[in-house]
This record gives C-alpha cells, sequence and structure tokens, in this order.
C-alpha cells in the first residue's frame, strides 16, 4: 500500500510541468534596485507563496509579472513564451490574472458587470455587431452571462448582484476581485494580499474559496501574504523575499525554520520569540 | 464554439435550471407581481426589461410624434433642436461620460458633419462647394468623415488625460475654426457662412409640399423634425447597445481604473481611439442636422460655447446614461425658449437688453450654476435626481 503510494507520487513528480519560470528578474527605480536577480518557478497547478516584509518587493513582483512594471533585466516564461515586454492586456490574454493589494474594481459598475468584464478577452463579437446586437453578441453575452453567475453563486455574491461595487462593504469587495480574475479563465491567478484587513470569518471563507479553486478548476496560483497561518496552511512552497533578493525558497516547514527568515522578519527578535515563530503561531 | 464552453467545477445552484433556451424553471405564477423578477438571461438583459418601462417609453415616443402637431412654429424649432442636441450629447457622453474622457472639442466635429453634409449635397449653383447629392449619401458621410477624422487625431488624445486632453481638445477646436475661416471655398469665408446641404432626401424635394394626411398636416418643418426625431431614436438605441455590451463595459472600466482594465484584457488605446471616432461620428450627424434645420453655417458658430453646451447636457442629464443626455438636451434646449416666454411676465428680465437681466445671462448663470452643482453633489445629473425621487416615493412612507 505504501509502496503503491510512494510510486503514484514520483509519478506525478516525473510529470509536473513547469508553468512560470522566472529567472533573474531584475526591476530599478533609478538608483533604487526594487527586485534583484528574483529567480523562482511555478508547477501547473501548485499553490506557490511569496512572503516578505512590508516594501520587499512583492507586489512590484507582481507588477512585472502581468506587465505593468517593465523590469531592467531577467526572464519570464509562462508556458515557455517570453512574458516581458509584452503588454497587460497581451499577458491577460496569455493567461495571467490577478488581485490587487488594493482593491482595484470599477466602481461605479456593478458586481456582474465588473465579473462580465472578466470575460472581455473571451468575446470575440466587434463593435459593429455590439452596436446592432446582432445574433452574436446576444448569444455570447447570454453565455457569458450565465458563466459569470456560475462565479456569483461560487462567491456568494447573488445578494448584491445588481449593486454597483463602491457600495459594498471591503471584504465583499475583495471577493469581487477575486470572482473577476476567476472569470479570466486564468492559467495562473496571482492573489496580492487576499485576506489583508479582513476579520477571522472572512479569511476562513477567504481560504476555502482559494482551496476551492485549487480542488475544483486545478488552477495554479502565486498568492502573496501576510497572514503566516494561511501561508503555512495552504501554500506547496514558499519563497521569501526582503530588500528585492530572495533569501529562501522551499517547503512551509523548511521555509519557517530557516533562520534568515526568522531574522529578516523579527530583527533582534528574543529566543522566545523565535521559537514561537518557528511554531507557527503568529 | 469552444472557448464557450462551460468549465466543471464551481458547482452551485445556477446549473438546476435549463439553460438550453436560456429559460429558467420559474414558473408565471412565482413571477406575477415581480416585474423585477427574471426567468431567462435573455429578458433580464433585454435594454427595456419591465413592462412598466415599456408602458411610460411607449407614451412618450407617442408624445414626441404628437408635439409637432400640436406646437406652434418657434416651438417645433426648438423641439427639433432638441433631437439634435441630445444625439450630440449622446456621442459626447459615450466619450466623456463612459469613457471618462473629457472633450471640448465637440463642437469642431459638429461643424466638420455641417460642412461635410453642405458640401455633398450642398446646390452646386450657390457660393460655396456642393455636389448636390441626395442626404441619404450625405449624412452617412456626415458620421463618417468626422469619425475618421477623430481616428486621426485619436493617437495624440490617448496619450494624455483629464486636463491636459481638455487643453489638447480645446486646441482641436481652434486649429479647425481657423481652418474653416481660411477655406473660404469650403465655407464661404470668415463673417459670410455658406448655404448648408439641400433637404432632398431619397430623390424627394422635402421642401416643396405639404401633405395632409386625415387630420395631421405635415409641413416641411414637421416632416424634418420626423426625421431628427427618427435619427434620434435610433442612434440611442445604437448608443445603448454599445453601453451594454463588451464595449460599454470596456469604456467604464478604462473610465474607473486603466491600469486594471488594462490587465484585465482591455487595450487601452484601441478602446480610447474608438469612444472618440464614434463620438465624433455622433457629433457629425448632429452637425450636419443641425446645419439644414438653420439654413446657413458660419465658420464661427462651431467655437467653445457650442462645445459646452453639449457638456452641459452630459453633465445636467448624467453621466453615462443615454436617456439622461435626452433629459439634458429637452433642459438645454427648451431652457432659454421658456425664458424668453416669461420676459412677458416678468419685469426684470428681458429679451435682449435693458431691464435688470436678460435671458442669454440668465441662462448662463443657471447652466454654470446646475454644472457646479451636479459635478460636485449629483454626478448622475437629472437623471440621478429623478432616480432618487423615483426611490424615495416606492419607500414612502418610509424614509428607507
Ligand atoms: N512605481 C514605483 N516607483 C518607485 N518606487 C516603487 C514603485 N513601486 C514600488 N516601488 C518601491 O519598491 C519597493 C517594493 O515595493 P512593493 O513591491 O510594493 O513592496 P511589497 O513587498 O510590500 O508589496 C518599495 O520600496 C517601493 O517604494
Ligand atoms: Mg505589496
Amino acid at each position: 500500500m505504501s509502496a503503491n503510494l510512494q510510486s503514484a507520487t514520483t509519478a506525478t513528480e516525473s510529470t509536473t510541468k513547469k508553468l512560470l519560470e522566472v529567472s533573474n528578474l531584475t526591476l530599478k527605480f533609478g538608483a533604487l534596485t526594487t527586485l534583484d536577480s528574483i529567480d523562482f518557478d511555478v508547477n501547473e497547478s501548485e499553490l506557490f507563496a511569496i512572503i516578505g516584509p512590508n516594501g520587499a518587493g512583492k507586489t512590484s513582483t507582481f507588477n512585472c509579472l502581468s506587465g505593468v512594471y517593465k523590469p531592467q533585466n531577467g526572464s519570464i516564461k509562462l508556458h515557455g513564451e517570453e512574458l516581458i515586454g509584452k503588454k497587460p492586456d497581451v499577458i491577460a490574454g496569455l493567461g495571467i490574472a490577478r488581485t490587487f493589494q488594493n482593491i482595484e474594481l470599477f466602481e461605479n459598475l456593478s458586481v456582474l458587470e465588473n465579473l462580465m468584464l472578466g470575460k472581455h478577452l473571451k468575446i470575440s463579437y466587434n463593435w459593429i455587431e455590439a452596436m446592432l446586437r446582432m445574433g452574436r453578441t446576444r448569444k455570447q453575452e447570454t453565455i457569458v452571462r450565465r458563466q459569470t453567475e456560475d462565479i456569483i453563486d461560487f462567491l456568494g455574491l447573488a445578494a448584491v448582484r445588481n449593486t454597483p461595487v463602491n457600495f459594498l462593504p471591503y471584504g465583499v469587495k475583495k471577493r469581487v476581485e477575486l470572482g473577476r480574475a476567476l472569470a479570466m479563465d486564468p492559467a495562473l491567478l496571482l492573489l496580492d494580499e487576499p485576506v489583508a484587513g479582513m476579520n477571522s470569518e472572512e479569511t476562513e471563507d477567504m481560504a476555502r474559496f482559494i482551496l476551492d479553486i485549487r480542488n475544483e478548476l486545478n488552477t495554479s496560483m502565486i498568492m502573496v501574504e501576510h497572514d503566516m497561518r494561511l501561508v503555512m496552511d495552504l501554500a506547496d512552497r514558499v519563497m521569501v523575499i526582503d530588500f528585492g533578493k530572495k533569501i529562501a525558497l522551499g517547503t512551509p516547514d523548511s521555509v519557517q525554520k530557516d533562520t534568515a527568515v526568522i531574522s529578516a522578519y523579527l530583527g533582534g527578535a528574543t529566543d522566545e520569540v523565535i521559537a514561537e515563530f518557528a511554531g507557527g503561531e503568529v | 464554439m469552444s472557448e464557450f464552453e462551460i468549465k466543471p467545477g464551481l458547482t452551485g445552484a445556477s446549473k438546476q435550471l435549463n439553460f438550453e433556451n436560456s429559460k429558467g424553471v420559474v414558473r408565471s405564477a412565482i413571477k406575477r407581481g415581480r416585474p423585477t423578477l427574471y426567468t431567462s438571461y435573455e429578458t433580464s438583459m433585454q435594454m427595456v426589461n419591465t413592462n412598466t418601462k415599456k408602458v411610460w417609453l411607449g407614451l412618450l415616443i407617442l408624445f414626441a410624434l404628437s408635439l409637432p402637431f400640436t406646437s406652434s412654429g418657434g416651438w417645433l424649432h426648438a423641439f427639433t433642436l432638441l433631437t439634435i442636441y441630445a444625439i450630440a450629447g449622446i456621442g459626447l457622453n459615450l466619450l466623456m461620460g463612459y469613457a471618462g474622457q473629457i472633450s471640448l472639442g465637440h463642437a469642431f466635429f459638429m461643424g466638420l458633419g455641417a460642412y461635410t453634409a453642405a458640401v455633398v449635397a450642398g446646390d452646386p449653383a450657390r457660393n460655396a462647394l456642393g455636389f448636390g447629392l441626395d442626404l441619404a449619401i450625405a449624412l452617412p458621410l456626415a458620421a463618417i468623415i468626422p469619425g475618421i477624422v477623430g481616428l486621426i487625431v485619436a493617437p495624440l488624445a490617448t496619450r494624455v488625460r483629464g486636463l491636459y486632453l481638455a487643453v489638447l481638445t480645446l486646441g482641436l477646436l481652434f486649429i479647425g475654426e481657423q481652418v474653416f475661416k481660411t477655406w473660404s471655398g469650403l465655407s464661404g469665408g470668415a463673417g459670410n457662412g455658406r448655404y448648408s446641404a439641400q433637404r432632398i432626401l431619397f430623390g424627394i424635394d422635402l421642401n416643396a409640399n405639404t401633405y395632409a394626411v386625415g387630420p395631421f398636416i405635415f409641413t416641411p418643418e414637421v416632416v424634418y423634425y420626423l426625421i431628427c426625431l427618427t435619427l434620434l431614436i435610433a442612434l440611442a438605441i445604437l448608443a445603448k447597445n454599445i453601453a451594454r455590451s463588451k464595449v460599454g463595459r470596456a469604456f467604464a472600466a478604462v473610465r474607473d481604473r486603466d491600469i486594471a482594465a488594462e490587465v484585465m484584457g482591455v487595450n487601452l488605446y484601441k478602446t480610447k481611439t474608438l469612444a472618440f471616432a464614434l463620438s465624433s461620428a455622433y457629433a457629425g450627424i448632429a452637425g450636419a442636422l443641425l446645419s439644414i434645420l438653420i439654413g446657413t453655417i458660419t465658420p464661427e458658430q462651431w467655437n467653445l460655447f457650442m462645445s459646452i453646451d453639449i457638456l452641459a447636457i452630459v453633465v445636467i442629464g448624467g453621466v453615462a446614461t443615454i436617456s439622461g443626455s435626452i433629459i439634458g438636451a429637452a433642459f438645454v434646449v427648451l431652457l432659454p425658449v421658456i425664458l424668453r416666454e416669461l420676459t412677458q411676465f416678468i419685469p426684470w428680465l428681458s429679451v435682449s437688453s435693458g431691464g435688470l437681466i436678460n435671458v442669454f445671462q440668465l441662462q448662463t448663470i443657471l447652466f454654470g450654476t446646475l454644472i457646479v452643482v451636479f459635478v460636485t453633489i449629483e454626478s448622475r445629473g437629472l437623471f440621478g435626481l429623478w432616480i432618487r425621487i423615483r426611490n424615495y416615493f416606492k419607500a414612502w412612507p418610509f424614509s428607507y
């Protein structure tokens, strides 16, 4: 039995493919080096976490991946295709979707419209067909609406479906943003601090959504998060960056025990604090 | 279409409904008394999606159709102007309200449409360039040519935003005015002006006859009003279709958060360019219709004041609503007419000079105040006020 399990694991490991390969990623703002030769890769259907103190360069990494920032050096490959130099809308078309640390929803649009915007690239009718609302427009709008309703259902947003998002509370907005990214059917989903500022109940809901997305849709994800327990519970692997440099990468357990990580996070902390941190109770 | 296959996973109640014909399983007994309960996505996404709205819209169109037969010459002129300004307002609203791009150059594109129509359908025997063709050719061209010029200047306009875009489009307006003035073969020259397009549509001279059908008398003015009204209804429907499609969502996304829009796959450049070109085409048609209504056009009239009138329509009527633009146009066009009528009853108000204040001054003050009020308090304009009043009465006697 255990031997069987063993061989099954090795089999899956040998077939895991690299979805994203980032090498030597370097980003500078003037004299300031925000990202310094970062290397990592993300496997198919992996949940990869990036942690690090404030200002470490986590959001900047996301901005490079989604084409918002132009790194000076390095390479980012999705399915083997180079992303650096491509515009954000092209990268979106290649399968990267993201949420933002500071919510970036379309405030005057309803929840439904925000989610339907996530389907922008899936819709193929042109503006003339839109103007005349010809057959293809009607058909695609109905299909997109139906798919969007599925996401609304999944995230429990039915009650606020037609509410403009600027009337929604913070926690719900975060969920809408997740929904909008999901609507894109991404190959790789980037989540920038999905539970920041949430209470424990909302955090739990969000963790459940992330697990469900993973189990049901098999979507690969990179998650930036400060909530250590969430990271330790959910992530397959964790990368730690500090001042734009990668200081550790490995399983949650190994990273948690890494002394460089502990000192980056806690500076000159006492032994007890370090012990507590390593115990995962932070 | 494989990209539209429904993915497995994300299980939910919506799966239990039968979507083959996009009909839900909600029976009509449940639906009764619930006007906003939709049993299919098709019906909930219809343009006019409740029966109440359908009835009101029908009544409104009937009213608009009956107007020319019940109003006198001055008022008929005002109502025609209303439909034309509403078309211009809808065009600017697509650009400004939906896509969030400020433009002060709208009057230039209106002028461009007016001169296109005048050249294509103008009398060849008159003082300026004219080919004497049918309006059925001239009106589409009056949309297409400004649309193309909009496309040509869009690359500049998409690079800047906010105040810089306002200044850039203002520059366009000045350049345009200068071109109109100097090119006297086209415009008749500064201070002169020229005749506009002839009123010949599908070979029929609209000015030639007055028709009587039962009790309805169709004078040339009535016929022209009905043509403008038909065009307004058609162009309003097209604009509404754009607004509720992928394109309209992209416009709004660019307006609200351009970086997020781009990350979701919206091409900023294409989206802004389309908004600019569409808006210019609407302005072009409006300009052509306006020129035909007034008969002679001068190069000076396509100026900042006209742009601001259209801007007032958008702001007062409400940004990002098509019906709001029609309400706004009614306000901007009819207010001066009403004020002029009021001069008979109010001693301190005069038509031109004398008295404490004249109609033009009072109207300018009113527009200015309303623009400030709406920009700061209710960005949905009169349309938004109406929604508020409606919601208040819906909830009455409770205040929530
Ligand atoms: N657009 C920008 N211009 C200048 N500096 C920036 C910019 N974006 C990020 N930075 C700098 O890069 C560093 C990393 O920021 P960020 O990636 O947001 O950190 P975090 O890990 O907290 O998400 C910070 O020092 C920040 O000031
Ligand atoms: Mg950050």
